[in-house]
């Protein structure tokens, strides 16, 4: 194996781009558990996402309207779970499941005509001057939008969730969906639009994996990143600055095994490509065995049904 | 102060039916601006649904209100607050991960920025006694100290009318002295307070007027300084009350003996048992008193086998079971019937045959080799069912579907009939209307006459000083003395309790 192939400059952009489809995906599931909702279909709605995404933009030939697409598409899936658990009062953890399930299928249906099919070329945000710093300038400063994109929704999302009425509701929601309702706040209509956040979000992150990332169209291509995400927003203990870290820490891990695939490590291939789940399961093992922590963190309304009695 | 005042609010004839049930049938009252005006009743007299209907939770199907002469019809509690009414919830309606200016601010319309409302938190605090730090959070604080919050969330509003939802029911004596002083202040500014109770006493000595509702009826209005509590209660059940009577009986041996006994909580917001030490005779009632929160649960749980302790921290006839299970414990004729009903005492979607056999399989033979023996196990439930007033259609109903008091009435009667030796409640008589107290009371009583151990676990102080022989009181996690309850005075019982929990700190230049 040879080291020296291994460019840090590039593996750190690289972790940037591998990161972001996780990082949209988990920031907006946190968004749903804040809320006290436990959407399993991140999975389903990435990649109805990838394929609503990449199908727009090759009908639109604009990648932005791609996106846009990825995101409405992302969000009417996600109003299917919504609308099942939040007005039918149907169990969370099923549903989710199923949305997954049904996002793959559907996806594969629409996708049919796509495959081997290149989108729309996107292009990176060159700033000027600053893109030709040295170091800095290709880490920081010549990515595309969506990358910025994705920064600037964690922030948001930090700042919403810390300084804001809004955040405060959606978090007081998430904590006591009956103390809420007691104080008037429409607990279902709330979570139903936190629910379609983190369906939009999701639609997001498939859709820079077949727009940006790959960029093509193949059948069952986000391979498990909703589920990272949702490991991910579980690992960030409920915060969106951890989530950041998260996410760049499991998109790490799955840049750094392609980078020593290519520069021919001298273990299985498959081991590498198992690494970045493997470092998934001992994070949730780890972080459920500490005790002291695990009653704090949790929204503590999260999965539970809510029907107003009156 | 009533005859000048003009009207506040003014209900007519409002009523609401649910399915099955009238729970107002054309109430009416007025309230007075500055009157504190008590709404008494037994569970499911329908007062709870009556302040919902005030504060636009619920909507009636008939009638009107007026505030201050104006129509008055809130569509939600947010309108409510909007016209100037309040309320304080009596199951709090706070968020135990966020702090208490967060808490105020989500009852709130336009809540200012953080650090201009913990300013105002503090003002208000100080202004009307009630010492609260905005920045702690609402899940490390006491019972008393949740109270203040909401009702400083409801200050902050200034509100014409406040409607307290047994608001007592969690404090000590010295913390009710501090919650009357300030809604006299209020009521003395011009609000007008709804306040909602059991207690007679203390609806005399703070309410100007009082309604009395049965059955989702106006029945009487009176006004209560004027009146006995027995009177009132009688107006509210409609029958004489029949108190428990006390035989005289000859305490036998130690039965229970519990030494050193120390447990850590395994809940984050629980309180770890410290070196508790007491014993209990033969026919001997001993009554644990305390706010809630300070380590009645875990106490519980530790006598019961939920938590097991070291072998010799707890002595049952001289034997050491304090290692031992639930179950084992259950066939040593030591149960338990805990207080959160729905969940804990009870599986709230089995049916009450299913939990007749949960606690009783191994007191009564249920089970024989591994297989259930249904027959019995329905004749056990319909026993506790009969014995004990349950009302409900029948056995094969789920917990969920009874009422809280009747729910109660089963779980108690279910170990009762168990002929325990050893018998550990917590608030056996929570939210029970004041006859089922009584015979519950009763039953446990009946108990001790036959040479039980009883150990009663209550916030509600006149049930323990009814009951017990002798009277202990619980403060985080540590046990008093326990003293023979005859005799005890209300100052010397809140000094066991720890006095005015957490008024000496205040932290109000946190």
């Amino acid at each position: 194996m040879d080291l020296s192939q291994i460019d840090p400059i590039l593996l750190i952009t690289s972790i940037m781009v591998v990161s972001t489809p996780l990082l949209f995906a988990a920031i907006g599931e946190m968004v749903v558990e804040k809320a006290g909702v436990l959407n399993l279909g991140v999975e389903g709605m990435m990649i109805v996402g990838a394929i609503a995404g990449f199908a727009i933009a090759v009908e639109s030939g604009s990648v932005i309207i791609g996106f846009v697409g990825a995101a409405v598409g992302g969000a009417i899936l996600s109003l299917v779970f919504g609308i099942l658990t939040q007005v039918f009062l149907a169990n969370q953890v099923p549903a989710g499941l199923a949305l997954t399930l049904f996002g793959l299928g559907l996806s594969a249906l629409i996708g049919q005509p796509y495959a081997g099919i290149r989108p729309p070329q996107s292009t990176t945000l060159d700033v000027p001057l600053l893109s030709d710093l040295p170091v800095l300038g290709p880490i920081l400063f010549q990515h595309d939008a969506m990358v910025y994109l994705s920064l600037f929704l964690v922030t948001a999302t930090w700042w919403v969730l810390k300084h804001t009425k809004t955040g405060l509701i959606i978090k007081a929601v998430g904590e006591n969906h009956e103390a809420a309702h007691a104080l008037g706040y429409k607990v279902v209509k709330i979570r139903l639009l936190a629910i379609m956040f983190g369906g939009a979000c999701a639609g997001l992150g498939g859709a820079y994996l077949s727009l940006i990332r790959v960029p093509q169209w193949t059948e069952g291509m986000t391979a498990g990143a909703g589920w990272i995400a949702l490991a991910i927003v579980v690992f960030a203990s409920w915060r969106p600055e951890r989530v950041l870290l998260g996410a760049y820490l499991f998109g790490g891990i799955g840049a750094l095994q392609l980078r020593l695939q290519a520069a021919g490590a001298n273990i299985p291939v498959e081991y590498l490509s198992m690494s970045p789940y493997i470092v998934t399961i001992v994070v949730l093992v780890l972080i459920s065995a500490r005790k002291s922590n695990a009653g704090t963190a949790a929204p503590a309304s999260l999965g539970k049904m809510f029907h107003a009695t009156n | 102060m009533s005859d000048t005042a003009p009207n506040l609010l003014t209900v007519n004839a409002l009523t609401k039916a649910y399915p099955g049930v009238v729970a107002n049938s054309e109430v009416s009252f007025t309230i007075a601006e500055g009157e504190v005006h008590a709404l008494l009743g037994e569970n499911g007299a329908g007062k709870s649904t009556l302040v919902k209907m005030i504060y636009g939770l619920v909507r009636p199907d008939s009638g009107s209100m007026t505030l201050r002469g104006q129509p008055y019809e809130p569509s939600e509690p947010r309108a409510a607050r909007a016209s100037g009414v309040a309320m304080v919830f009596q199951h709090f309606s706070l968020f135990d991960a966020l702090n208490v200016a967060e808490n105020i601010a989500l009852g709130m319309e336009n809540p200012p920025p953080q650090r201009q409302l913990a300013g105002r938190i503090r003002e208000v605090s100080e202004t009307y006694g009630l010492p609260l730090d905005p920045e702690s959070m609402v899940g490390n604080l006491s019972a008393g100290e949740r109270q203040r919050v909401e009702i400083i969330r409801c200050l902050l509003q200034d509100p014409k009318l406040l409607i307290m939802d047994e608001p007592t029911s969690v404090l000590t004596p010295q913390e009710v002295d501090i919650l009357f002083e300030t809604l006299k202040k209020l009521s003395a500014e011009g609000t007008a307070i709804l306040y909602i109770s059991h207690k007679l006493e203390e609806i005399r000595t703070l309410c100007d007027s009082a309604t009395i509702l049965r059955l989702g009826k106006v029945v009487n209005t009176c006004n209560p300084r004027e009146q006995t509590a027995r009177d009132m209660a009688e107006m509210m059940v409609g029958e004489t009350l029949h108190v428990p009577t006390r035989e005289a009986r000859d305490l036998g041996e130690v039965i229970v003996k519990v030494s050193n006994l120390s447990v850590s909580s395994e809940n984050a917001f629980g309180t770890s048992l410290k070196d508790i030490n007491f014993e209990v005779r033969a026919g001997e009632v001993l009554g644990i008193g305390g706010v809630a929160g300070n380590g009645q649960d875990e106490l519980l749980s530790a006598l019961s086998g939920e938590t097991r302790a070291k072998a010799g921290a707890v002595h049952v006839k001289g034997k050491p079971v304090g290692d031992l299970g639930p179950n084992e414990r259950r066939s040593l004729a030591i149960l338990a019937a805990p207080e959160e009903r729905l969940g804990h005492a009870a599986a709230p979607d089995m049916s009450l045959i299913e939990n007749a056999l949960l606690t009783g399989a191994i007191r009564e033979n249920l089970t024989h080799r591994g297989f259930l023996k249904w027959d019995a196990v329905k004749a056990f439930a319909d026993r506790v069912i009969e014995s004990f007033d349950v009302r409900t259609p029948g056995a094969r109903n789920a917990a969920r579907s009874l009422s809280g008091g009747n729910l109660q009435k089963f779980v108690v009667g279910r170990e009762v009939l168990q002929r325990p030796d050893v018998l550990v409640v917590n608030q056996p008589t929570w939210g029970v209307d004041a006859s089922a107290a009584a015979a519950i009371r009763q039953s446990l009583l009946d108990l001790t006459s036959k040479g039980a151990a009883v150990i009663v676990i209550s916030q509600d102080l006149d049930e323990l000083m009814e009951i017990s022989d002798r009277f202990a009181a619980l403060n985080e996690g540590r046990l008093s003395d326990p003293r023979p309850a005859q005799g005890l005075t209300v100052d010397e019982i809140g000094l066991m309790m720890g006095g005015a929990h957490g008024m000496e700190v205040a932290h109000v230049d946190a």
